[in-house]
């Protein structure tokens, strides 16, 4: 950490030069004000008119307390909480055991296929809703693929998916992306002459990377740590799968969809997580202040990639492959699945078939036209708000402009089904001239997808910008650029990286969400391919066609994602020639 | 010459159906929670039945569909909500969004099984039927020696131990009929004690109705109490299922309702019409849906080996279900039961545990003093926190609907259930395991 402080503040700019940028001119006032009115209309808003519950009385609607006292003498919730926490630091570490050598591997050395592994890596983020559980039940569940063999083996069995620990691994496995993609994009944007000074001053090896490298990816290793944590914290899905029922967010939502019963505790525990998700921001933002990351030496395509020695290249392959293997099980398990006639209580299929793309194969386009344009509009909104949102709070000082992060940021708390609530609640009343109400039209559902997904963009356009000096902003500025010149011109070329692994982001779990979805969608005609899986997965003859539109989803997915990656390799490459 | 007039008027009678039909036209929306397997056939069959009409099918689980008639009422789109669960529909109805409308069917008796068929003021009508029971993975049970079960107390035995799933019933409106009918039939603590023999032996409680089935179908979990057609289906895709109604089962109907301010509510009528229709009857019979018909007269047309609820007195006429009584505690008798099994899974499965050990033990080598220890560990298993009376009476139903005297509120009753099974669960393992020393 001392070393990034002092490799980092060589390069700072001086104090007394940071008053030039930091006033707020009324363009950023504007600016401001957009995105705080977008963020109340969307989330604040929709969001408030249903957990507004937690603070009343039931039955006479009165304004109390009470309901948070009861959440702190129930047991059950207090228990809840801990394992939550619990689950949320350890899945950290796991993930960041999964990450650290794929992105150090891929990003240091020539490694062949460095593009198709961080698409790879990537994919567990895009883990379709049901099909994705099954799939990784019949793998690594107790009478999954690995136990089955086991114990006709070994005569013992591996409770990977039991109990916390089983949560811990599933999380780690379907979140360590976030880390992987936000590390790589820093490591990518280190100034290589920090790591050549250092060697020049006899460091290198392990001690190199501990001290010099590590600490300047810094603000993408927080930013993808500090995401997994929210995520796990305030995920349900993979809990409610493994049937642990005691944690956090499993709660809430047993809570705020049960029929019948008006409990306030489901809005109280969601209030909860809002300030949990906003405290672990707060704290990683905490963590990284008084030190600067930022490097002026741009564009070269950052650390520079070292040949590695034939044993060196064989130790990487197997750890990539290895830890590829285990973080694509669930989708080797999902392809499987898509081609298997009957799977049940075997290591594999009995047979395989092509029935089930065929029966998926008319109806599926429309979902995937709809999944393309969802996404994409979502991601854009979001990488968008996410660059905006990071340069008022970074490069200006707005008050309250930490608010804009931590509003946008409490969205990942927020249960998909209470926004979607919000969403009808609020907007159904609006109607168009024609007397359809607003909620009804699809840009509803791409709203509620794009401020679900803000999050993961915001986190990595805020480390992008992070790691960006502001003399070169000042450079510009002293060479007479106007501020909106300069961020066109400097700052968002610089971040295009960041900008981009945000989009990518957002858009692949955007293109697999369901709870919101399911909640806003009107017809068929509308609806996204999430939405056609939970349809066919809600009966036994659906599981393949389920299966087989998860892997179309997939598939969708990394193909976008390899283009992106494609366009960065290209754009680098494109700078590195032009200099 | 009679043949002649019969047949001419018929053919009237054919000519007024389709005349009326075609008076029909446009968009039926229906929310539902059936499977695209369900809604499918039931679809094309509408559609034909009623040339120009289209059935716009917008699939949502029971809970998002009340949420959403609930939050769209002020300019409702949908014209019929079509799912399982009864309770679904009588928070609808609670909440006056339900239309009242009696299907023109004719020849749909009261009640199937013990449970009436449609809502007594007609705001929803049955138009199919289920029955639980056990269905299980056969290459599972054998792998691991397990008997085939044939009753609900079969599942309370300890070969079974961590071996069945079943969908909380605080999540399942179905399941919710099966405890109530065991708390029915069997009285108040005796049925609780029966369901807590039975769920200490529980590896999974689901929070969805079709967890259970998948659960089998993959072979995670070997036994589940599930409805009767999840197996059936999974049976007709392939799948190594078996399936078996105990001797006492419950019926649990199916129903369809027309919703306030229907936009099409001609349109709706004619769509629940068709539901309870013989046409429409029979299309419950296809393979892929396979549900018990309300008509019996549509039995005729069945196969050969399909349970027919309306002559087979084990399904669902030997048990009494009385609606009001059921009514009364509904939301009760679910957050007993996850207060006291869902959430306190583990302390409940390591005191049945402990109580199987040392029975086992007894069995082998006799102790009285043992055995009062292990019959006690039985009974603390069993204690519930509140009575029969309790459980109806107003203060506490007031809890959880939010009435509008001040009594407990719901987190601190909860809090208290929890508490009081968790201190028991906890002294009858220290009991069995005190008996298990005993008995070595």
């Amino acid at each position: 950490m001392a070393g990034a402080t002092t490799a980092g503040r060589a390069h700072a700019p001086s104090r007394s030069l940071r008053h030039l940028t930091i006033s707020a001119s009324p363009g950023q006032l504007a600016l401001a004000l957009g995105i705080a009115v977008f963020l109340a209309l969307f989330l604040v808003i929709p969001v408030g008119t249903v957990i507004y519950v937690a603070f009343t009385e039931k039955g006479t609607g009165a304004f109390t307390l009470v309901n948070f006292l009861d959440f702190a003498r129930t047991d059950l919730f207090i228990r809840s909480f801990w394992n939550s926490v619990y689950v949320s630091a350890m899945s950290v570490v796991v993930a960041s055991i999964f990450a650290l050598p794929l992105a150090y591997i891929t990003t240091r050395f020539e490694f062949r296929g460095a593009m198709l592994i961080q698409t790879l890596g990537f994919l567990p983020l895009i883990m379709p809703p049901f099909v994705g559980a099954v799939a990784m039940l019949l793998l690594f569940g107790r009478n999954g693929t690995v136990n089955l063999l086991l114990n006709d083996w070994f005569g013992f069995r591996i409770p990977f998916m039991e109990g916390l620990n089983g949560v811990i691994f599933v999380q780690a496995v379907h979140y360590f992306p976030f880390i992987l993609i936000n590390l790589s994009a820093a490591l990518r944007n280190i100034d290589r002459s920090m790591e050549e000074a250092a060697q020049n001053l006899g460091s290198s090896g392990f001690r190199l990377f501990r001290r010099i490298v590590f600490p300047l990816a810094m603000p993408g290793y927080i930013a993808g740590a500090s995401l997994v944590f929210v995520k796990v914290f305030d995920d349900l899905a993979t809990p409610l799968l493994l049937n642990v029922k005691d944690m956090l967010a499993p709660q809430a939502y047993l809570r705020v969809t049960s029929i019948g019963i008006a409990d306030p505790m489901g809005y109280v525990i969601s209030v909860v997580l809002i300030c949990m998700s906003i405290l672990a921001m707060w704290i990683s933002a905490r963590a990284m202040r008084g030190k600067d990351y930022a490097t002026v030496q741009r564009g070269g395509g950052g650390l520079s990639k070292r040949r590695m020695r034939p044993w060196e290249s064989a130790v990487a392959y197997g750890a990539v492959l290895l830890i590829l293997l285990l973080v694509l099980a669930p989708h080797i398990g999902l392809l499987l699945l898509s081609f298997a006639t009957i799977w049940s209580f075997s290591p594999l299929p009995d047979a395989y078939t092509l029935a089930h793309y065929g029966r998926v194969f008319g109806e599926s386009f429309v979902y995937v036209k709809n999944t393309l344009v969802y996404a994409s509009i979502a991601g854009l909104i979001d990488v968008v708000l996410g660059t905006a949102i990071a340069y008022l709070v970074l490069r200006t000082r707005l008050v309250g402009r930490e608010w804009l992060d931590w509003a946008a940021t409490a969205a990942l708390a927020i249960p998909g089904v209470v926004l979607g609530i919000g969403y009808l609640r609020t907007f159904y009343g609006v109607q168009l001239p024609d007397g359809t109400p607003l909620a009804t039209l699809w840009i509803t559902i791409v709203l509620a997808l794009a401020i679900r997904r803000l999050p993961y963009a915001l986190r990595a356009c805020y480390a992008a910008l992070q790691q960006i000096s502001v003399s070169l902003e000042e450079a510009a500025e002293n060479l007479g650029a106007t501020k909106v010149r300069t961020v066109r011109r400097i700052v968002l070329p610089l971040m295009a990286g960041g900008i981009l692994a945000g989009f990518v982001t957002s858009f692949a779990t955007a293109a697999v969400e369901l709870s919101a979805t399911l909640m806003l969608v009107q017809s068929n005609a509308d609806a996204p391919l999430a939405y056609g899986l939970y349809v066919f997965m809600q009966s036994p003859a659906g599981r393949g066609p389920g299966a087989a539109l998860g892997v179309i989803a997939v598939l969708l997915v990394a193909l976008c994602t390899f283009a992106s990656h494609l366009i960065i390799e290209k754009s680098q490459k494109a700078k590195a020639a032009g200099r | 010459m009679l043949r002649h007039s019969a047949a001419a008027a018929a053919l009237i009678g054919a000519a007024l159906f389709t005349g009326a039909a075609f008076a029909q036209s446009g968009k039926v929306t229906v929310v539902t929670s059936f499977s695209k397997d369900v809604t499918d056939p039931f679809k094309q069959a509408f559609e034909k039945a009623h040339p120009g009409v289209t059935l716009d099918v917008q699939n949502r689980n029971t809970n998002a569909g009340v949420k959403f008639v609930e939050e769209t009422k002020a300019n409702n789109q949908i014209d019929v909500f079509w799912a399982s669960a009864p309770d679904a529909f009588e928070v609808l109805k609670g909440k006056g969004l339900l239309q009242q409308y009696k299907p023109k069917a004719e020849g749909i008796p009261e009640k199937i099984g013990s449970y009436p068929i449609n809502d007594p003021q007609g705001f929803y009508s049955g138009f199919a039927a289920s029955g639980y029971g056990i269905m299980w993975n056969d290459r599972y049970a054998k792998a691991n020696d397990l008997p085939e079960p044939k009753d609900w107390q079969d599942l309370a035995k300890p070969v079974y131990f961590d071996h069945v799933a079943m969908a909380a019933p605080s999540r399942s409106g179905t399941t919710h009929l099966t405890i109530e009918t065991i708390l029915q039939g069997e009285g108040w603590d005796k049925g609780w004690r029966t369901l807590k023999e039975m769920s200490g032996n529980f590896r999974q409680i689901t929070e969805r109705s079709f967890g259970v089935p998948e659960a089998v179908n993959s072979g995670q979990v070997g036994f589940g109490i599930v409805i009767d057609f999840f197996a059936f289906s999974s049976q007709a895709s392939g799948f190594p299922v078996k399936f078996v109604y105990p001797t006492v089962t419950t019926i649990v109907p199916a129903n369809v309702a027309v919703v306030a301010n229907a936009p099409n509510k001609a349109g709706a009528e004619a769509f629940v019409d068709y539901l309870v229709s013989p046409a429409g009857q029979e299309v419950l019979l296809e393979p892929s849906i396979r549900r018990l018909p309300v008509n019996p007269a549509v039995y005729a047309k069945a196969p050969a080996d399909y349970p027919n609820p309306f002559k087979d007195p084990s399904l669902g006429a030997r048990v009494k279900f009385d609606v009001d009584v059921s009514e009364k505690r509904s939301n009760v008798v679910d957050v007993l039961y996850d207060q006291t099994i869902t959430f306190q899974l583990d302390a409940l499965k390591a005191a049945t545990k402990a109580i199987h050990d040392a029975e086992a033990a007894l069995a082998k080598k006799d102790n009285a003093e043992a055995k009062a220890l292990v019959k006690e560990a039985r009974d603390l298993v069993a204690a519930m926190p509140i009575t029969e009376e309790q459980a109806a009476s107003p203060e506490i139903a007031g809890a959880f609907t939010g009435g509008k005297q001040k009594g407990a509120r719901q987190a601190e009753l909860e809090q208290q259930w929890a508490a009081f099974a968790k201190e028991r669960y906890q002294q009858a393992l220290a009991k069995s395991e005190q008996a298990l020393k005993l008995a070595r």
